[in-house]
């Protein structure tokens, strides 16, 4: 029994670890389905979020390093804080920004090009973002705080103290973030299932040509798709920094993404949501149960090797479009 | 000729089955498009009228379809001008041309595959929605009403093109003639002024051929949209057209009604090959 209430919290954790994923996955899933591009830069795009909040909030001087560096100045900050809400609000303008200049710069020059050209042009985004994110703000750790709750949950561990003798551990943020993944995740499939935009970006991810005859401008599904994925970036930057501080390691958070979506299917939103509950999920059972046979540490693997069967069974993952071609 | 078909009366014509044709509703003007040192399209001058079916023909490589490119835009010319209800059109990305009203369906077929015949035949629409997306977003207001037209102005050519029984089947699983005819009913959704068909029958069985044909013919005269179609089959483009431009080698070498054009000596040599010596 007391077995089966402690796997029942660590499922829960599991849970909640998902819904983190799940997050990063949307990014990824978001961009794919609507310009068939996989967007190799999706996870820096969130560490640069990340980065780019904590500078404004904080009031950091954008490339202070290298002006100090060059013109041998002092400047390290502004001297303000701003409220969480205007932080936010500017760094989502600067990405649409950064969506702004992708399509400009990259995407406006490679219409009609096979997908992995595109793929190999975000290898390149994902690598001078990085470089240029270090310049602009710094190489050091950051914590991140814009205010939502951390520690665990009080009302929680009481509620399952009184119901089972036994009180579960639960992080408030991940509570937030769940609450928050399941409205982004509302409001992105209303938007892509009924409104004339989000019927557009289906239509531009399917073919360009074709769209193009119906009376849509390609550049501006770009901009908005890499807007939108610029926002997903950022909210889960927010999450992820705030639960592990900001630093380079929060781009690599985009290679669990990679197993998730397998599972889920790389054009389905509910896919990316239940990929990544089952991947957080079966990693926490996993290490509870057969963990400690194997000598620990199977959270590391057991996601991707959950992926290749995946890949060997169901290619399409769960919920992704099959491939029919007829012949 | 009869005098009825005077094909350069200012002002229209009536044809021989007796529908009257209107004014100049497209004016191509010495086009020239070049790819590189290759002239694809050579000085080219030719008029579509309002309400008419206008087709274009030749053998294969004559310019065709990239005379069809140029009028959708896909296709910029190096030279000459492209009037569109009496205006100058200047050099157009091909979403500036669709949104005038210019709609088209292409020689290979390009559906949107992952979509439903429905969601396919209501991007043609898109244009037409003017609801701020967030009503759209929530159903609400105006977005509700207008997509419920939209849905009706749909349903109305689905029933139209006969392909009811298939509204909610993904596109790319439908088979060859099915899909050519999805794209017409695309194209049709947007109410276009002018309906550009790139081998329409490309690849049909006869029976397909002949259902196109009918649809092609019922489209022109029940919503009295104005057709210009690219086609290989001659026996097809006699029996549809109005009048009929006949390129070779990117030249023009016949233009005016299908009979002129069969006894158009130029035309016949161009298509039955003659000895050079």
């Amino acid at each position: 029994m007391d077995q089966l209430i402690f796997a029942s919290e660590v499922l829960v954790n599991g849970l909640m670890t998902g819904v983190m994923y799940s997050l990063v996955a949307l990014g990824f899933v978001l961009i794919y389905k609507a310009s068939g591009v996989f967007n190799y830069a999706q996870g820096v795009m969130a560490l640069f979020a990340a980065l780019t909040l904590v500078g404004i909030q904080q009031g950091q001087v954008p490339f202070r390093h290298l002006i100090n560096a060059i013109f041998g100045t002092h400047l390290e900050s502004f001297g303000w804080t701003l409220p969480s809400v205007l932080a936010i609000l500017l760094t989502a303008v600067v990405m649409i920004a950064l969506a702004w200049l992708i399509e400009k710069l990259v995407l406006q020059h490679l219409v009609g090009q096979e997908p992995i050209i595109l793929f190999m042009a975000t290898i390149g985004l994902a690598y001078f973002l990085e470089g240029f994110g270090d310049v602009m703000w710094g190489a050091d750790i950051k914590t991140l705080d814009v205010g939502l709750p951390q520690g665990i949950s009080d009302a929680v561990e009481a509620t399952t103290a009184n119901w089972f003798g036994y009180g579960f551990f639960i992080d408030r943020l991940d509570i937030w973030a769940t609450i928050i993944a399941a409205v982004l995740v509302a409001a992105l499939v209303a938007f892509s299932q009924y409104t004339k935009q989000g019927r557009a970006m289906r239509a531009v991810a399917d073919d360009h040509q074709a769209a193009l005859s119906v009376g849509i401008s390609l550049q501006f599904i770009w901009i908005m798709v890499w807007s939108i994925a610029g926002f997903v970036a950022l909210v889960a930057g927010i999450m992820w920094g705030t639960k592990s501080g900001v630093q380079f390691s929060l781009s690599l958070i985009a290679l669990k993404a990679l197993p998730v979506l397998m599972l889920g299917g790389f054009t389905s939103i509910p896919g990316a949501i239940v990929g990544g509950l089952i991947v957080g999920v079966g990693e926490k059972l996993f290490e509870f149960w057969i963990g400690p046979m194997v000598g620990g540490a199977t959270e590391n693997w057991f996601a991707y090797v959950l992926a290749l069967l995946f890949l060997v069974f169901r290619p399409q993952g769960l919920f992704g479009e099959k491939i029919i071609e007829r012949v | 000729m009869t005098e009825m078909q005077t094909t350069t009366a200012a002002e229209g014509y009536v044809t021989a089955d007796g529908r009257q044709i209107g004014g100049v509703l497209m004016d191509l003007k010495g086009i020239t498009l070049r790819f590189g040192g290759v002239e694809a399209i050579k000085n080219i001058s030719f008029d579509i009228r309002q309400g008419e079916i206008r087709a274009i023909i030749g053998p294969n490589g004559a310019g065709k379809s990239s005379m069809l490119n140029v009028i959708s835009g896909f296709y910029v010319p190096q030279e000459g001008e492209v009037w569109f209800k009496g205006e100058k059109r200047g050099p157009m990305k091909p979403y500036e041309v669709a949104r005038l009203g210019i709609a088209r369906t292409f020689q290979n077929i390009a559906l949107f595959d992952g979509m439903s015949v429905l969601d396919n035949i209501m991007t043609g629409r898109l244009n037409r929605m003017k609801a701020g997306f967030l009503s759209q977003a929530i159903w609400w207001g105006a977005a509700e009403r207008e997509e419920i037209e939209n849905r009706a102005a749909v349903e109305r050519i689905i029933d139209f093109l006969e392909i009811q029984n298939i509204r909610k089947t993904p596109v790319g699983r439908l088979p060859y003639g099915l899909k050519k005819r999805v794209e017409l009913a695309r194209a049709l959704a947007a109410e276009p002024g002018l309906l550009l068909l790139d081998e329409p029958m490309a690849g049909m069985n006869v029976e397909e051929k002949e259902d196109m044909s009918r649809f092609i013919l019922d489209v022109n005269d029940e919503f009295g949209t104005t057709i210009a179609l690219i086609e290989h089959d001659m026996g097809v483009v006699m029996d549809l057209s109005d009048r009929v431009v006949v390129m070779d080698y990117g030249r023009k070498i016949g233009d005016g009604t299908p009979d002129e054009v069969r006894n158009n000596q130029e035309v016949i040599d161009a298509y039955l090959g003659v000895a050079h010596d």
